[in-house]
């Protein structure tokens, strides 16, 4: 197998990239992909919390680089999903403990065993950004319609083109479609022309994402979530399938397409 | 504060289209700042095109992106030694 490795990163924090590495892994996976995903934020994890495995964690990246373990040892498979597998970040050690080198070494091996390695990257640009691009083939960049996310996302997109990735997609998070309406929030055509990249997909801001991460069961797993289903499109988009983009004008509650629908009959 | 109110009551300058140029600004900036790698990669360019024309000398040659309120300008100072009789293109 020759798997391909994605880094998803965004320079800010907060923005969603532990969610997006969660949601887009497990819907990967549900579409019958051999998925891992690797937690590099190394003395801050938390992708094992999104994705309902802290109980399970004996060993750690740290381990795996060091050979403490074997990588097989480290795997946490998860019992949802046969072909879905976390490789956890270290909790008491520091970005330092892992080198760009070790990182491409692994994640060379698990381009073996694997279709899909999604690399959850830690925020900033330093030691930890730079260990979880080094094995990328190419990057997802999550950004919000916020000026501080956009700028950032513009800083990590310079910094991937010098460290020679080209392959780099952009994911809109947390789109308000009713402030965009209102010309409160900036929309997807801003953005991107600001940052001049190709648009992978755009989720919406969703409620749901909270009460999926509280849970520990990522959002595209249940039917009903918004952002869960604009991740399930993305999803399908990284298998090469072409998929339209999801119409945020749809998403209203059933009382406004109540009122619209009586406008448009006056 | 009365252009504050104005710009308040103002619907065609939605915070939207303030967020835009406020990036638009910063992001000028921030780009122009990013990377003296980039600098040098131009420098060595521009050395090597302008050889096959001229004798220019490179020890004392500038490079320099000067910003100025919104616009950029690549300000270089190539000091010609001699012409090429020449060219080899």
């Amino acid at each position: 197998m020759n798997g391909r490795v994605l880094v998803i990163t965004s320079g800010k924090g907060g923005v969603g990239k532990t969610t997006t590495t969660a949601n887009l892994g497990t819907a990967l996976a549900m579409l019958g992909k051999k998925v891992v995903l690797v937690d590099t934020d190394i003395g801050l994890r938390n992708l094992d919390v999104v994705m309902g495995l802290e109980n399970r964690i004996v060993f750690d990246i740290v381990d795996v680089v060091n050979d403490i373990c074997r990588l097989k040892q480290a795997l946490i498979k998860d019992k949802r999903f046969e072909s879905l597998f976390l490789l956890p970040a270290a909790q008491t050690k520091d970005k330092t403990a892992v080198s760009p080198h070790q990182m491409r070494n692994l994640t060379n091996e698990l381009r073996q065993e694997f279709d899909f390695i999604l690399v959850d990257c830690p925020a900033g640009i330093e030691q930890g950004f730079k260990n979880a691009i080094a094995g990328a083939d190419a990057a997802l960049v999550v950004a919000t319609p916020e000026v501080s996310s956009v700028r950032d996302a513009d800083r990590i997109v310079g910094l991937l083109e010098a460290a020679g990735l080209k392959d780099t997609q952009l994911i809109i998070n947390r789109l308000r479609p009713k402030m965009v309406r209102k010309g409160d929030m900036m929309d997807i055509d801003d953005i991107i022309d600001i940052l001049a990249i190709e648009l992978l997909g755009v989720v919406p801001e969703d409620e749901s994402i909270v009460i999926s991460t509280n849970r520990g069961e990522p959002a595209v797993m249940g039917n009903g979530s918004l952002a869960g289903e604009a991740y399930r499109r993305i999803a399908r988009r990284i298998t090469g399938e072409k998929v339209a983009m999801y119409n945020l004008e749809d998403n209203q509650n059933i009382m406004t397409r109540f009122i619209k629908i009586l406008k448009l009959a006056r | 504060m009365i252009d504050f109110i104005a710009k308040f009551f103002n619907k065609d300058s939605s915070s939207k289209d303030v967020a835009r140029e406020r990036l638009r600004l910063v992001l000028i900036h921030d780009r122009s700042t990013v990377s003296p790698e980039l600098i040098s990669a131009l420098k060595a360019d521009l050395i090597e095109v302008i050889q096959q024309y001229m004798d220019i000398d490179v020890e004392s040659l500038i490079v320099n992106l000067e910003n100025e309120d919104d616009t950029m300008a690549l300000i270089a100072n190539i000091p010609v030694r001699s012409l090429k009789r020449v060219v080899n293109i």
